[in-house]
């Protein structure tokens, strides 16, 4: 994936400026018709699945207290693991986002939710909504890009640490609750400054999302167990917490690849983006810059709806159950301009976003210039470019760019 | 945490049962809170209160809510609700009115509504509701309203209600559903064991018969001498001239005088009573239909500070230009880092013109929140901030 301005086709020089605002117009529309209609059974809805995931997570913390029979530890884990799941996706994800704000009902607001999960809801609203989903996929700007850990982009320069990068990534997913957690506190950059330098805010919020992480691992690694001890189950109910959490995390990391890192999705460079974007043109960079997963409806729903990322990334507001509705009347506008709407299902599109990491994950050109027959020496030559100084590597990626460019078909 | 007034705490106890008593109640409430904290630890980050909220959502130390019991059509536009308070419930006087939270389509709306029975043996609680052209609310409640629902409340509060002792000569002028506190005094003195020996003249006032609420109960009060009922209609009899009240009621000066209707009638009154040098206690309803927002007014807020805004500014905008500190985010009515509590006022999304309209009594307690970034003021507005 290359920015939209430094493709060799760029997919939106198609549209004029009339078109842009245009898209703009009907997707106003779109969400001025979801607005017009919501109502009780808006309401209705995300109450039965808030209680049901409650009444859900209960019962599968209640079955957990004999989980040292083997047929209720696997119950109560399916079940908490569903229920954990649904509790930062469909709810927390989407309550967050103001999505049931209209409500007025103040326990389900977007000022007043806390989640599940190792951020707490303040940190998690300013980097999420706030810098992701205003500056989505624009290099340098949205550190959803990567987390600031990996290449996600041919512009970005490669260098030998990104060759772990499929491996930090697994990391990633594992213990995706607490990487969201240092993301949302910059901790790297923090960290990197001397202590003495360190904003009052960042000390604030790390204060904040230990005493948020304590909470959250006491409940399930120390209360839910010591409940279960009656029964001898404490190291099973431990286990099932930590099952449970780590099938959230990969479950969520999978489901958030797919939004943003899938071949076809673009980026944008920071320059090309106007200061004064209007609407439309912040409207088509949504579009272009998210990816959808086709499937059932319970699919959906245990993405939390992010299985409709473009229609979410258009209409961040809108309740989430409605967005399966919005789908076809944004694809048609797809169609109607041209512009490529990225959906498969999810295998699919998780294996894109996966082939994504491993292939920038090698410089530039590597993969599309290596076949069977030379693998020996490209691996030698990858050895060569991995060690080589700053100055002689920089010229070694050129001449492998170049030689791609020339031998081969580009890489998508 | 927060622990429910009440729970886990000791009771009073006397310097003589400082022995084992004391000892017995101290360690349950240490037990109780213990055990509280540990359930607290098991649910976070939910509190125990959202746990148990979905079981019994009238228990004490939670939000007040109350479950509709029954709906009684009193006219044809008119019904009594009857509702089960929560258990934190702490009474009221007769003539008081509570704010009722009902979510309708989907969104949850306040309105005051006077409390129509005084205190029942049953400990439910009674409003009555007339349904008003166009009232979102009342409408809903009328008709749509059924037995077991939820709705969210407040303590009672207002301050019409009769004096103790009572005086011995009353007048009480009602119009419309401006019956309805009144009925809740009457209904309260007239259940007594030992009824008050009181004189009361009720002036009645309705557009039309059939309009009439509790016209049925009112005249066997009438017809059984407990008081003096004056019922008039604008259909039949024109509209209430006040030139002729001295000679409906010839002692009115010498009676208490309360009145509850609307606010035509009731400045009328005012002016009336104050010509005369005499006193009158009023309630009034707020009108319901709003004017028309405008376009731009003033924001206010907390420290004082009043800031001019157009109607094309966002708040925040207006509001950070004028040197106020705003909490604010994406700048595009995405994010919702800008959201803050209107108290009172209306604003205009700019996205799409829709109106968000805060009344204090008639919406949410803590106000409205509004996103800051993509509102303009509609008029004049107070921000909790």
């Amino acid at each position: 994936m290359t920015t939209i301005t430094k493709k060799s086709e760029n997919p939106i020089a198609h549209l004029t400026p009339e078109d842009i605002e245009a898209i703009g117009q009907r997707l106003d529309e779109i969400r001025q018709e979801i607005i017009d209609s919501r109502g009780e059974s808006d309401a209705a809805y995300i109450r039965r699945m808030i209680k049901t995931q409650r009444y859900l997570e209960l019962g599968s913390r209640a079955v957990l207290l004999g989980s040292v029979f083997p047929p209720a530890f696997v119950a109560g884990t399916v079940g908490l693991s569903v229920a954990k799941i649904l509790e930062n996706m469909e709810i927390g994800h989407n309550v967050m986002h103001g999505q049931w704000d209209w409500m007025r009902d103040p326990k389900i607001h977007s000022t007043t939710w806390e989640w599940d999960n190792a951020t707490p809801s303040d940190a998690w609203k300013h980097s999420h909504n706030q810098v992701h989903h205003a500056h989505t996929n624009i290099v340098g700007k949205d550190n959803d890009l990567g987390y600031g850990i990996m290449r996600v982009d041919e512009e970005q320069r490669w260098h030998p640490f990104h060759l772990g990068q499929p491996m930090w990534n697994f990391i990633n997913a594992c213990l995706f609750e607490y990487g969201i957690a240092a993301y949302d506190l910059e901790l790297g950059r923090h960290l990197s400054m001397p202590k003495d330098k360190r904003p009052e805010s960042f000390k604030a919020n790390a204060k904040a999302t230990l005493a948020k992480i304590r909470k959250q691992a006491t409940k399930d690694y120390v209360v839910h167990p010591l409940l279960s001890l009656p029964t001898g189950s404490f190291v099973p109910t431990l286990a099932a917490n930590a099952i449970a959490n780590l099938a959230r995390n990969l479950w969520s990391h999978s489901v958030i690849m797919c939004g943003h890192f899938p071949e076809g999705v673009e980026t944008f460079e920071k320059a090309s983006i106007p200061a004064n974007e209007t609407r439309g043109e912040w409207y088509v960079r949504q579009m272009l810059g998210s990816a959808n997963i086709s499937g059932s409806k319970a699919m959906h729903i245990m993405t939390g709806n992010l299985s409709h990322q473009i229609e979410h990334h258009l209409f961040p507001d809108l309740p989430s159950n409605r967005y399966a509705e919005v789908a076809p009347k944004v694809q048609e506008l797809f169609e109607k301009y041209d512009l490529n709407y990225c959906m498969r299902p999810l295998v699919p599109q998780v294996y894109s976003a996966w082939h994504k990491v491993f292939r920038l994950s090698l410089p530039n050109g590597w993969l599309a210039t290596t076949n069977a027959k030379n693998l020996p020496q490209q691996l030698v030559a990858l050895y060569k470019i991995s060690t080589a100084d700053k100055r002689k590597r920089r010229t070694m990626l050129k001449l492998l760019e170049r030689k791609a460019r020339q031998e081969y078909v580009p890489a998508a | 945490m927060t622990l429910p007034p009440g729970s886990g705490t000791v009771g009073v106890v006397s310097s003589t049962s400082l022995s084992t008593p004391f000892l017995v109640r101290s360690s349950q409430g240490g037990l109780r809170r213990r055990l509280r904290a540990v359930a607290e630890a098991a649910v976070t980050p939910l509190t125990l209160d959202d746990v148990l909220d979905n079981f019994h959502p009238l228990r004490s130390g939670t939000d007040l809510r109350g479950r509709i019991v029954s709906v009684e059509p009193e006219t044809a536009d008119a019904a009594t609700i009857v509702i089960k308070p929560g258990r934190d419930w702490v009474g009221h006087e007769p003539g008081q009115y509570l704010q009722v939270g009902v979510d309708v389509d989907g969104v949850r709306l306040w309105r005051c509504y006077s409390l129509t029975h005084g205190p029942r043996p049953d400990g439910n609680i009674s409003i009555t509701v007339k349904a008003i052209p166009d009232g979102v609310v009342s409408n809903h409640l009328v008709h749509r309203a059924r037995p077991g629902q939820m709705v969210h409340l407040q303590q009672a509060a207002g301050d019409f209600v009769l004096p103790q002792p009572i005086p011995r000569q009353l007048l009480l002028v009602t119009a419309g559903s401006g019956i309805t506190p009144v009925i809740g005094m009457l209904r309260n003195l007239f259940s007594k064991a030992q009824r008050p020996d009181i004189d009361i003249t009720l002036v009645h006032v309705n557009q039309a018969e059939p309009h009439s609420i509790f016209k049925d109960e009112l005249r066997a009060h009438a017809a059984a001498g407990h008081l003096r009922l004056l019922e008039h209609f604008d259909d039949r009899d024109g509209l209430l001239d006040l030139a002729r009240l001295e000679a409906l009621v010839p002692d009115i000066g010498t009676r208490a005088a309360y009145a509850c209707g609307p606010s035509g009638l009731l400045d009328a009154l005012e002016q009336w009573y104050d010509e005369r040098g005499l006193s009158l206690n009023t309630e009034r309803f707020r009108p319901t239909l709003l004017t028309d927002a405008g376009e731009g007014g003033t924001v206010a807020f907390v420290d004082g500070t009043v800031v001019e805004a157009d109607g094309a500014t966002p708040i925040l905008d207006a509001a950070e230009a004028a040197g106020v500190l705003m909490p604010s985010g994406c700048r595009m009515g995405i994010c919702m880092g800008c959201v803050l509590p209107m108290k009172e006022g209306a604003v205009r999304d700019l996205r799409n013109g829709e109106i968000t309209v805060a009344v204090p009594g008639e919406t949410a307690p803590g106000g409205v929140k509004i996103q800051t970034c993509i509102t303009a003021a509609a008029g004049d507005c107070h921000l909790d901030h």
